[in-house]
């Protein structure tokens, strides 16, 4: 086998090994993440409850009601993605294994789009399992809705989440202390420019500006028309998609490189726990 | 060994046989610490070198241990070695291959075991096992025959492999360490502490284990310790590392001859004009502090 064979086949291995690693801790923590479930549904609940309360005529209402489910639930795909993303570096510091991990022959980029491959594969579960439950017990009704479009757009954007998750990954190896929950600080920003429960265009305009930076703006908006109105995957969508995807997972990578060569000049590569 | 991370034992037949070991020339590293006389937000920090130009080479084959007390930089050295740390000056190279430069190269090739056990708690020493060999490119039809060889061979119980780690005592936790770092092959063995705070049988078992792995794998072991006779009963070297700097690195009988003293502990005394103080926390201390503190 030539070495670039090997070494290809190696981090291949290398990749099913954090999912496999990431699968084994999902079993083991199964009635946790039941009851983590729980929680966001009902905090879910208290989003869309908002669409009752406004005392529309009753199509008016559904539809409201859906574009909050929308936003909670995209809100909740991405809290997923991020706090996969913070814990690579944050939960093997607090097991101990960071130091194992990093001195390993695993490149970085397979690495982290390890950990960001089955961050998207559980996110959409649950996120699947948050929109027709909340759906269900609210009693929204959408009739046109392109599920399989909402689903393409929410997976094409997240390439572009892997890549922003990349550069969030990096603060707990600058500070250990805080750095993860920095990463909830980039979700939140994030979401409020896109328009996460309202209409981009609602927003001061220096606002509109940077959601057209934000790949939530995207797939926010495409999945809210794929589910509501029923359109498919559209090309205005898709492409800015298309364009960040590209651009943010080696940004994020490089971005992830300084932070590791900061922490390795500093001694902050290691364990805490 | 068949069984063992294969791709490394191809990348090992192809190394540089000319080459030492590791070879380190000069090697720095400095952490900015806190200053004890100060305190709060403004507290002053002075540079503390944990590395003061440690000049040694380990030829292939070798076993060395280093010898020091908390703080006086073995771990440094080890996580230097294992391209966790750059250094501030000077260089090292393991196998030919400079650590802050090709790090990739290196990491194939080195293993660790360090005072803590590191592990996933949750999962059992079988799943942490697989999730280690995968960095190294095992499969899981590799693995699924090289773990319960290995966890056989370092003594661990065939019935407990599927419990979850925080179950296990603190030497069933290292035993697992040990067969994780020898599970991936490694040419360089970088062993920080592997037995502090083990009972004396874990401790006999883990030191046997360390001979085994030298005289069947061809491995080249650093042994950090502060264990004067696990030192003497395992080590072709010997060196004294006192608060950065490497004071010598020879042969046991030497370092007695030099000393004209009978014991390696007396002849740390004659060395360092301090009583060796074995002591059992973490090795690291210091540098903890340096980052967290």
């Amino acid at each position: 086998m030539s070495e670039f064979a090997l070494e290809t086949r190696n981090q291949l291995v290398g990749l099913f090994g954090i999912v496999e690693r990431n699968v084994y801790l999902t079993k083991r923590y199964f009635l946790w993440d039941i009851a983590f479930m729980v929680w966001t549904i009902a905090n879910t609940l208290t989003i869309v409850f908002i669409a009752r309360a406004a005392h529309l005529p009753p199509a008016r209402e559904n539809a409201l009601a859906t574009a909050l489910l929308v936003g909670a639930t995209i809100w909740a795909f991405l809290g997923i993605i991020f706090e996969f993303m913070t814990e690579t570096v944050a939960w093997e510091r607090w097991e101990g294994t960071i130091e194992y991990t990093f001195m390993a022959p695993l490149s970085r980029l397979v690495h982290l789009f390890g950990q960001g491959a089955f961050a998207v594969l559980y996110g959409l579960i649950r996120a699947t399992i948050l929109f027709f439950a909340v759906a269900a017990f609210i009693g929204i009704h959408a009739p046109l809705a392109n599920y399989p479009a909402a689903l393409g757009l929410l997976a094409l954007a997240s390439l572009s989440f892997i890549g922003v998750g990349i550069m969030t990954s990096v603060l707990p190896l600058i500070s250990p202390e805080k750095g993860a929950q920095l990463g909830f600080v980039c979700q939140g920003v994030m979401l409020v420019v896109s328009g996460v429960y309202y209409p981009v265009s609602v927003m001061p305009e220096w606002m509109q500006w940077i959601a057209k930076f934000s790949p939530a703006t995207y797939a926010l908006r495409g999945c809210r028309h794929s589910i509501i109105l029923g359109t498919g995957m559209v090309w205005a969508d898709v492409w800015p998609l298309l364009i960040i995807a590209v651009l943010a997972t080696p940004i994020g990578l490089a971005v992830f490189k300084v932070g590791e060569r900061h922490a390795k000049k500093h001694g902050k590569l290691k364990r805490s726990g | 060994m068949s069984t063992f991370a294969p791709s490394t034992i191809d990348l090992a037949l192809r190394l540089d046989r000319q080459a030492p070991a590791v070879e380190a020339r000069d090697l720095r590293k400095t952490f900015r610490r806190r200053d004890r006389k100060t305190s709060g937000r403004f507290a002053r920090k002075r540079p503390w070198p944990a590395l003061d130009d440690v000049t040694f080479t380990i030829a292939r084959g070798e076993c060395v241990t280093i010898l020091g007390q908390n703080g006086s930089g073995k771990s440094t050295l080890v996580r230097l070695l294992s391209t966790l740390l750059i250094s501030d000056g000077g260089t090292a190279r393991v196998f030919g291959h400079d650590v802050d430069r090709e790090a990739s190269k290196i990491r194939r090739l080195v293993n660790r075991v360090s005072v803590e056990a590191s592990f996933f708690k949750k999962m059992s020493p079988s799943e942490n096992l697989s999730y280690a060999a995968r960095f190294y490119g095992m499969t899981p039809h590799q693995t699924r025959t090289a773990i319960p060889e290995i966890l056989n061979k370092v003594g661990f119980p065939p019935d407990r492999r599927g419990e979850a780690m925080e179950n296990l005592s603190r030497g069933m936790q290292q035993k697992v360490a040990l067969a994780r770092a020898l599970l991936t092959s490694p040419v360089l063995l970088l062993l920080d502490e592997p037995t502090t705070g083990l009972d004396p049988r874990s401790k006999l078992e883990v030191q046997e284990f360390i001979r085994d792995v030298r005289t069947e794998h061809d491995a080249t072991i650093l042994l950090c310790t502060h264990d004067m006779a696990e030192a003497e009963a395992l080590s072709d070297r010997v060196g004294i590392l006192d608060r950065g700097r490497l004071l010598f690195l020879e042969p046991v009988e030497d370092v007695k001859r030099r000393f004209n003293v009978e014991t390696l502990e007396q002849a740390f005394f004659a060395a360092t004009g301090r009583e060796f103080v074995a002591e059992e926390s973490d090795a690291e201390d210091d540098e903890y502090r340096e980052v967290f503190g």
